[in-house]
C-alpha cells in the first residue's frame, strides 16, 4: 500500500485512513492476496472569510467553493443546480465580485471574502434585493434564489460601476440602467420557474428604475 | 367531507384573504437560503456519506460483468451496490424502467451502481474506476423510422370516432391536412433529483425532492419490498419538477440502498448530466392534423393523429386530448399511436398530452383560418362548443374562452396586425403577432389535511401536499385563515410529510384546487368541533377576527377550545360531477415577436395570457405560474430539443449547456389577466386548476407570429433559425 505524499497530513487524514482502511477489511481475502492502492485525499488548510466570519477548513484539494460552503459551512443558501457553470444557482460574491462557485476551487480563495445568501440577510433583516424579490415574487420553487439574488446584487454594482456589457451601446459612456442591460447580465442565472418578469421588476424597484 | 353537488355560498365567499395577492409566505425562507431542500437537512443527520450513481454506457443490451475492486480500493469508499448485491428489488408501479437496472440494461445511463464513500469528492472519484464490460444489443431509437410500427393504445381512449369524419373530411370545401413534429422535451427543473436515506432498524426515512409523497411512498416500499409503513417520505421543499418528481427515480432508490449498505445515512443528488437519460423526459411526437370546413369557417370534420415512443410498458404521449373537445364539429376523429422506443423512460411533463397537442392544433388552426381568409381569433370564436362535442348532454361547468379571445385581442393591439404575413417591420426585425387558444382538463383528487386550533388561537394545517413552486404554502394559510376567521399570520402550514394526511399532491394542475378543497373540508369539521365545545350552534356561528360568535355571545377562539386546544382531521372527495360537466381551463395567449431580416434571430417582444380557470386563490403566485408556463412555452418554441442519436440511443445535449432554456435575456415583460370567475361545480373552492394552463397554446402562438412576421410557416419544433433563414424574404 502506497501513503502519496500529502501536502499536510493532519489529524484528519488519519482517521480518515483509518476509515478506508476499515471499509476495505470486509473483502480481506481478496484484498490480502492482491494488495490495492488507497490513495488518501490530498487536502490542504484555506482561510476565508465567509459573511464576515473568519473559517479554516481542512479540504480535499477538490472541494470546489460551493461544497467549501454547503458541505463544510453548511451554508446551504448556496444551490448546485448543475455543477458545470450552467445555470447560475451557485452565485456567491468573491471579494465583492460575483462567481459561480461550482466552477472555483475552495483552495484557489485563500484569504478571500465571501458573501453567501446568508451575508445579505436574514427573514428579520432582509436585504432590500430580497424584500424586492418577495414583494415582486420574484421566484417560486425557490431553488434558483439565492443565486439569483446574489447575482441581482451585483448587476446593479456594476451597471453603477460603469462595467459594459454585451448589449451595452456606447462603451465609453456609462451603461444606463436599464430592462435590457439587467436581463443580458442576469441572463446566466437560469430559472426554470420562469420568474423573469418579476425579477426584473424587483432589480428595477431597487435600482430606483421606473418603468 | 364528499363534494358531489355544486358548491353553495360558504365561507370562502367572504374573499376576505382568498383571493388577495398575497406573498408567499415561505419568501422569507427562500429568499434568504433558509428553505432546507432534500440534499441540505443537515439538522436532520449526522454522520452522512455521499453516495454517487454510476450509469449504464449503452442503451441497450446486458452487463457481462462489473469490477468494483479498484473502486472498493479507492480512498474513502464506504460499500457499493449494484442490481447483484442489492438483493431483490420490486418496480415502482409508476416506473416504467428499473431503478437499478443490471444484468439488462433498458436505457443509456439507467442507474447500474451507487458508490458510497466520505466525501463527495471521494464518491465521484471512486465511481469512476467501476469498470463495466457489457454485451450491446440491437435498439429502436428512432420515432421516424418507428411510426409505421406504432399500435393503438387504449390510454387517451385509442381512437375514438363522433360521427363519420372520413366522409365529412371528403366533402369539405375546404380542407387543411399537415403534419406536426415536437421533439422530446426536458423538465430541467433547477433542483437536481435528490434523496438522503437514514435507516432505523427496519425503518426508512428519506428526505427526497418529490412531488406525490404517498404515491412515492407506496413505490419505495414496493421497489425495496418492505411494508408502506415502513417508509416515511418528507419533501418539504422542492426545487421544481413539471413532472419530472412525480416518481421515485434512482436517487431515492439507490440513497436506501447505499444507507442500508453503509450502515450509515446517505445522501445522493443526480449530476446534471446524469439527469437528462436517467430520468424522465416529455416523449417527442408526430401529429397529423385534418381539418375541415364550411367557407364560413364552421369546422364539420376535426382528426388528430399522433405517433409517440416509450420504452415497452411506456405510456404513449396524449397529444390529441384537447382535440377531442376543444373546437366543435359533428364529425371527429382521434388516434393515439405508441412505438416501442429503447430511449430513456417517457412520461408526465407539464400539461403531458396538451402541451405538445396544442402546439400541432393551434398552429393547423391559424392555417385553416388563413385559408379560409377569416381572422384566426373569430376562427376560433366561430368554432367555440358550450358542451361535449361528443356528448352534447353533457355541459362544460365553466367556459369562457370566447371572452380570453376577444378581451385579449382587445388589449394586445390585435386590430393592428397584418394579415398578410411579412410586412410589417421594425428596423432589421420583421414584425409578426400571433394568437393560440389554451386548453387544459380541470382534474381533481381526493385530498385530506389535519388542522389544529390551539390555546393562543393559532392554527396549525398538516397535508402531506407538496410546494414545488406553486404556492401551495400560501393559498393553504389563505384557505385555513379564511375558513377559520384569523389572520394569516396567526396560520402555521407544514407540508410534504408522509406522517401527515394524504393530499392530492402536485400533478396536472390538480393540487391548488384539490389541496385547498381538503384544507376547506377539515376546517368545516373544526370549526364544528369548537362551536360544540362552546355550546353554540355551528350552523350561526361567525368566525371572524380571531373570534367564534353567535348573536351577542363571542369568545376567542384560544378561549373556545382551551388549553389542550383541538385538533380536526378530513378529506375532501369528489362524486361525479366531473363526469355530468366537462371541467377545463382556458386561455388565449397573444405573441409578438420580431425575426431579423438579415441572420432569422427571433426575440418574443411581447407576450399575453387571458386566462379564465375559476377563482384565483392567489392572483400574485398563480400570476407567476403563468408566466413560468408562458416562459416554458418560449422554450419549447424556439429552443429546447433533446437531441436523439439515434445510432447510439441517448440523448445527446444532456446538460444545461446543451439542453438549451430560456435565460432573462429571452424574456420580455409579460402580462396576464384572468377572468372574474367561480365555479361551484368545479370544488367548495370555486377554483379550477391553473399551473399548467399557462404552457397550453403558447408554442403555437409564438410560432404563430414567427409566420405572420415572416411568410415561412415551420412546423417542427422548435422552430430555430436554420429553419427559417433560407426561406426569409430577400432584402436590399
Amino acid at each position: 500500500m502506497s501513503n502519496p505524499a500529502n501536502i499536510s497530513t493532519s489529524r484528519r487524514d488519519v482517521l480518515r485512513a483509518g476509515g478506508a482502511v476499515a471499509a476495505v477489511s470486509g473483502m480481506a481475502s481478496r484484498a490480502a492476496a492482491q494488495p490495492t492502492e488507497i490513495s488518501l485525499p490530498v487536502t490542504s488548510q484555506v482561510h476565508l472569510q465567509v459573511n464576515g466570519k473568519p473559517q479554516t477548513l481542512e479540504l480535499d484539494l477538490r472541494t470546489t467553493l460551493l461544497d467549501a460552503l454547503r458541505e463544510h459551512l453548511h451554508l446551504t443558501g448556496t444551490k448546485k443546480g448543475c455543477d458545470h457553470g450552467q445555470c447560475g444557482a451557485c452565485t456567491v460574491l468573491v471579494e465583492g465580485r460575483r462567481i459561480n462557485s461550482c466552477l472555483s476551487l475552495a483552495v484557489m480563495h485563500e484569504g478571500e471574502a465571501i458573501t453567501t445568501i446568508e451575508g445579505l440577510g436574514t427573514p428579520d433583516n432582509l436585504h432590500p434585493m430580497q424584500a424586492a424579490f418577495i414583494k415582486h415574487d420574484g421566484y417560486q420553487c425557490g431553488y434558483c434564489t439565492p443565486g439569483q439574488i446574489c447575482s441581482a446584487v451585483a448587476v446593479l454594482d456594476e451597471i453603477k460601476a460603469g462595467l459594459p456589457s454585451h448589449v451595452t451601446t456606447d462603451l465609453t459612456a456609462t451603461p444606463e440602467l436599464s430592462a435590457v442591460e439587467m436581463r443580458e447580465r442576469m441572463s446566466g442565472n437560469i430559472c426554470r420557474c420562469g420568474a423573469y418578469s418579476n425579477i426584473i421588476e424587483a432589480m428595477s424597484e431597487v435600482g430606483g428604475l421606473t418603468a | 367531507m364528499k363534494f358531489d353537488t355544486p358548491a353553495t355560498t360558504n365561507p370562502i365567499d367572504q374573499l376576505k384573504i382568498v383571493g388577495k395577492p398575497i406573498d408567499r409566505i415561505d419568501g422569507p425562507l427562500k429568499t434568504t437560503g433558509q428553505a432546507p431542500y432534500a440534499y441540505e437537512q443537515n439538522q436532520e443527520v449526522s454522520g452522512v456519506a455521499y453516495g454517487y450513481v454510476v450509469g449504464s454506457t449503452i442503451a441497450k443490451g446486458r452487463i457481462i460483468s462489473i469490477d468494483t475492486e479498484a473502486a472498493r480500493a479507492a480512498s474513502g469508499v464506504i460499500s457499493i451496490v449494484t442490481a447483484e448485491t442489492a438483493g431483490p428489488l420490486g418496480l415502482g408501479s409508476m416506473n416504467t424502467a428499473k431503478l437499478l437496472g443490471g444484468p439488462e440494461i433498458d436505457h443509456y445511463h439507467q442507474a447500474i451502481a451507487v458508490v458510497v464513500a466520505e466525501t463527495f469528492e471521494q464518491a465521484r472519484a471512486a465511481a469512476q474506476k467501476v469498470k463495466v464490460r457489457y454485451a450491446k444489443a440491437v435498439g429502436k431509437f428512432d420515432l421516424v423510422a418507428e411510426r409505421a410500427n406504432a399500435k393503438l393504445t387504449n390510454e387517451g381512449r385509442g381512437e375514438r370516432l363522433t360521427g363519420d369524419f372520413r366522409t365529412a373530411y371528403a366533402a369539405a370545401p375546404h380542407q387543411l391536412d399537415e403534419v406536426y413534429r415536437t421533439p422530446d422535451q426536458a423538465h430541467a427543473m433547477m433542483e437536481p433529483h435528490a434523496s438522503m436515506a437514514k435507516w432505523e432498524g427496519d425503518k426508512l426515512t428519506l428526505w427526497t425532492a418529490n412531488q406525490m409523497i404517498d404515491w412515492g411512498r407506496g413505490d419505495v416500499a414496493k421497489t425495496l419490498g418492505i411494508p408502506k409503513a415502513s417508509v416515511r417520505l418528507i419533501s418539504p421543499y422542492i426545487g421544481g419538477g413539471f413532472g419530472g418528481k412525480l416518481f421515485v427515480r434512482s436517487d431515492a432508490v439507490l440513497a436506501a440502498l447505499g444507507a442500508r449498505a453503509a450502515k450509515r445515512p446517505v445522501k445522493i443528488a443526480l449530476p446534471r448530466a446524469f439527469i437528462f437519460n436517467n430520468t424522465t423526459h416529455r416523449p417527442a411526437t408526430i401529429q397529423r392534423i385534418r381539418i375541415g370546413c364550411t367557407p364560413d369557417g364552421k369546422i364539420t370534420a376535426i382528426g388528430h393523429e399522433t405517433w409517440s415512443g416509450n420504452l415497452p410498458g411506456g405510456k404513449p404521449e396524449n397529444a390529441t386530448q384537447q382535440t377531442q373537445f376543444m373546437y366543435a364539429g359533428p364529425n371527429r376523429m382521434t388516434a393515439t399511436r405508441l412505438a416501442v422506443l429503447d430511449l430513456p423512460e417517457g412520461n408526465a411533463m407539464r400539461a403531458p398530452g396538451e402541451a405538445p397537442g396544442l402546439m400541432a392544433l393551434e398552429i393547423a388552426m391559424d392555417e385553416m383560418a388563413e385559408k379560409l381568409g377569416i381572422d384566426p381569433v373569430e376562427f376560433r370564436i366561430i368554432n367555440d362548443v358550450q358542451v361535449d362535442p361528443n356528448a352534447p348532454e353533457r355541459p362544460y361547468s365553466q367556459r369562457q374562452l370566447i371572452k380570453c379571445l376577444r378581451d385579449g385581442a382587445a388589449h394586445f393591439g390585435w386590430s393592428k396586425r397584418s394579415a398578410v404575413p411579412g410586412k410589417s417591420r421594425d428596423g432589421r426585425w420583421l414584425v409578426g403577432m400571433g394568437v393560440g387558444a389554451g386548453y387544459r382538463g380541470n382534474p381533481v383528487a381526493k385530498s385530506a389535511a389535519r388542522v389544529r386550533l390551539d390555546a393562543a388561537g393559532k392554527v396549525t394545517v398538516e397535508t402531506d401536499m407538496t410546494d414545488i413552486g406553486t404556492g401551495s404554502y400560501t393559498i393553504i394559510a389563505q384557505t385555513a385563515a379564511e375558513m377559520m376567521g384569523v389572520p394569516i399570520d396567526k396560520v402555521i402550514v407544514r407540508l410534504g410529510d408522509s406522517d401527515f394526511p394524504v393530499s392530492a399532491g402536485s400533478g396536472g394542475q390538480w393540487g391548488a384546487n384539490s389541496s385547498t378543497s381538503g384544507v376547506y373540508a377539515a376546517c368545516v369539521k373544526l370549526r364544528e368541533a369548537v362551536c360544540k365545545a362552546v355550546g353554540f350552534d355551528a350552523s350561526k356561528a361567525q368566525f371572524a377576527d380571531g373570534r367564534v360568535a353567535v348573536g351577542k355571545k363571542s369568545l376567542s377562539l384560544g378561549e373556545a377550545v382551551g388549553p389542550k386546544g383541538l385538533v380536526a382531521e378530513d378529506a375532501i372527495e369528489f362524486g361525479d360531477l366531473s363526469k355530468k360537466y366537462l371541467q377545463s381551463t382556458f386561455a388565449a395567449h397573444f405573441v409578438e415577436v420580431g425575426v431579423d431580416a438579415a441572420t432569422a434571430e427571433i426575440r418574443v417582444r411581447r407576450m399575453l395570457a387571458v386566462c379564465a380557470a375559476g377563482r384565483i386563490i392567489n392572483p400574485k403566485s398563480a400570476r407567476s405560474q403563468v408566466i413560468g408556463a408562458m416562459t416554458m412555452g418560449v422554450g419549447g418554441a424556439i429552443m429546447e430539443e433533446l437531441a436523439v442519436d439515434t445510432r447510439h440511443g441517448f440523448f445527446v445535449n444532456h446538460d444545461l449547456a446543451g439542453y438549451e432554456v430560456p435565460v432573462h435575456g429571452d424574456i420580455p415583460h409579460q402580462d396576464v389577466i384572468f377572468l372574474d370567475e367561480e365555479d361551484p361545480i368545479s370544488s367548495p373552492m370555486k377554483a379550477r386548476g391553473i399551473g399548467e394552463l399557462g404552457l397550453c397554446g403558447v408554442s403555437a402562438a409564438i410560432a404563430n407570429a414567427i409566420y405572420n412576421a415572416t411568410g415561412v410557416r415551420v412546423r417542427d419544433y422548435p422552430l430555430t433559425l436554420d429553419k427559417l433563414i433560407t426561406h426569409l424574404p430577400s432584402f436590399a
